[in-house]
């Protein structure tokens, strides 16, 4: 034998090219790419600065939950009540701060009911047994119902002695004339990269979602990092409930309405896996960002706004196909 | 000395009798191949040494002090490592990481700490040296054989300083190729001194590898002999209840 037993053990068999190539998120990354190349010479107005701003901030929102969601979806659940907490959250902020209270009062209520949201969805996954679509379906009906309640479906567009702050917050352009909601969404991104990948609860998270049995036998605190998980993608649907807030100057009870599904086809466009184990930071940015090119595109093209469902459908499941014939070539 | 001593142990489950006034002690160094049929209450005594389960009567001890366990991690607390029937490990992830699950390396202070790769797959890897299996710390779960993924799981075990190993039916379900593979882990973890519990239906693999057979049937041991003075169709007649009890 030629190649004794140390050589093999410390061979690597993977090159940094051939990871990059098979990476889902990496042929995303080129189709916006690409699609921005494309949309810069077909139309005068996609490369003006004002759109590209519009655009980044819109990714933005939906980029910021669905970085929680991430986790969520490594974990192998799913949390389909993020457009309501969303609203509740921004409703509460809204309420608080239109009672009269600063904005820090407004926004530490906001952030406690997202835990608290999260936490009671992750009890109930975690230590009841229910599955995550259910009680997460559940939560979309209720923190929906209670940001009405709270604001006994109006529109609140008034936030006390602390208005022009919250503004600011949101709708601001602090650091180079880049929107404040963009600067969020990378500081966020890169604590969510940190966490995945360098933290022993980003190890456990996978390992959960790669084999629920495994990690509970080798000692790994199952339960408790479920109830972790969802809490976390409560916690970044506050936080962009809160951002919105301030961006839009106004919150409608029906802000958010639907945001879980945009949200789960960003991560699942960014190569996050709906059985479980895999997905990254940085994929649920770009699968956001694809989401958002193809729409602004569609737009400046003078195509009909009723083909936007159409074009992301596609996009979800070109994306996925791209993984599948991967996997068919591996097992072969 | 022995590693591991049980006296007297038994387990019922409200009016079942799971096991029934077992004694045994276990050698370091030893193989040991624990025989018997679906029920006999191999699964018991095992979960009762891994800590799953807590004796009804009796006591074990280990290295001579009084051995009382209430969850499993207070048994490989004490040195007592299994490697379970589906493995227990994820695909999604590498070799090491596997390996490391649970009780992963880090670097760092306080709360800024973080996971030590590099340290990990150096020392995966050579664990997996020390086998002479040939798997690769950085390569994932999914694309392994099924003899490199019974040494990711063994690999496991020897992580911390393990006494026992308990391995149930850890030839079950793959090639023969990698049956001998294994075989040899189980050897390797004999070499350095640590004791092999093998739980398994296949005679060929006990007669090969194990130093004793011990058979249960129906809650009780049976047998508790020498490989070298026993056969497999002494065995297969103390399984089935067609010879009823040896000394």
């Amino acid at each position: 034998m030629a190649v004794t037993v140390d050589q093999t053990i410390a061979q690597k068999q993977h090159s940094f090219l051939s990871r990059l190539f098979s990476s889902q998120t990496f042929w995303v990354v080129i189709a916006v790419i690409l699609a921005c190349i494309f949309l810069s010479f077909a139309t005068d107005a996609f490369a003006t600065s004002k759109n590209l701003y519009n655009i980044t901030r819109n990714i933005t929102f939906v980029a910021i939950v669905a970085l929680g969601m991430t986790f969520v979806i490594i974990t192998g659940g799913i949390d389909l009540s993020v457009g309501s907490v969303l609203c509740l959250c921004s409703m509460v902020l809204a309420v608080t701060m239109h009672a009269g209270y600063s904005i820090e009062i407004g926004i530490l209520a906001s952030i406690a009911t997202a835990l608290v949201i999260g936490a009671f969805n992750g009890i109930f996954i975690a230590y009841l047994g229910f599955p995550p679509f259910v009680v997460t379906l559940g939560m979309l009906s209720i923190a929906r119902s209670l940001a009405m309640v709270a604001s006994n479906n109006t529109v609140v567009f008034q936030f006390g002695p602390d208005h022009d702050k919250l503004l600011a917050l949101g709708g601001g352009a602090w650091v180079f004339g880049i929107a404040n909601p963009v600067l969020y969404m990378i500081l966020l991104a890169l604590i969510t990269g940190f966490i995945l990948r360098w933290t022993k609860f980003g190890r456990h998270i996978f390992a959960i979602g790669g084999n629920e049995h495994a990690a509970t036998l080798t000692g790994v605190p199952v339960r408790q990092i479920k109830v972790a998980v969802y809490m976390i993608s409560a916690l970044s649907a506050g936080i962009a409930g809160i951002i919105e807030t301030g961006w839009l100057g106004a919150v409608t009870t029906n802000l958010g309405n639907g945001m879980e599904l945009q949200v789960i086809a960003a991560t699942v466009i960014g190569g996050a896996n709906l059985a479980g184990g895999v997905g990254t930071a940085f994929g649920a940015i770009v699968g956001a960002a694809l989401i958002e090119v193809i729409r602004n595109s569609l737009g400046l093209l003078g195509i009909n706004a009723f083909w936007q469902g159409t074009f992301i459908g596609g996009a979800i499941l070109l994306a996925v196909l791209f993984d599948r014939i991967r996997n068919f070539r591996r097992s072969d | 000395m022995a590693v591991l001593e049980l006296t007297n142990i038994s387990k019922h489950f409200g009016a079942i009798q799971a096991v029934n006034d077992v004694s045994l002690s276990i050698e370091p160094g030893q193989v040991v191949g624990l025989m018997g049929d679906n029920g006999a209450g191999k699964s018991t005594l095992v979960k009762m040494i891994a800590g799953n389960f807590r004796p009804s009567h009796g006591t074990m001890r280990m290295d001579d002090k009084e051995l009382i366990l209430h969850k499993p991690v207070e048994a490989r607390q004490h040195g007592i490592e299994i490697v379970h029937q589906d493995l227990a490990l994820c695909n999604n992830l590498t070799a090491a990481a596997n390996v490391y699950l649970g009780r992963e390396l880090r670097r760092g202070v306080g709360p800024f700490r973080i996971l030590d790769y590099a340290a990990m797959y150096k020392r995966a890897g050579q664990i997996f040296a020390e086998l002479k299996s040939e798997t690769r710390p950085r390569d994932l779960v999914k694309q392994m054989s099924g003899g490199q993924r019974q040494a990711v799981a063994i690999a496991r075990t020897m992580l911390s300083q393990a006494k026992i190993v308990l391995m149930d039916e850890p030839t079950a379900a793959i090639s023969v190729r990698q049956v001998a593979e294994v075989l040899n882990l189980i050897r390797h973890l004999r070499d350095q001194g640590i004791a092999v519990v093998l739980i398994s239906h296949r005679m060929p693999d006990v007669f090969d590898v194990a130093d004793r057979v011990i058979v249960m049937r129906r809650g009780r041991k049976v047998a508790d002999k020498a490989i070298a003075l026993s056969s497999p169709e002494e065995v297969t007649g103390l399984i089935t209840g067609a010879i009823e009890q040896v000394a």
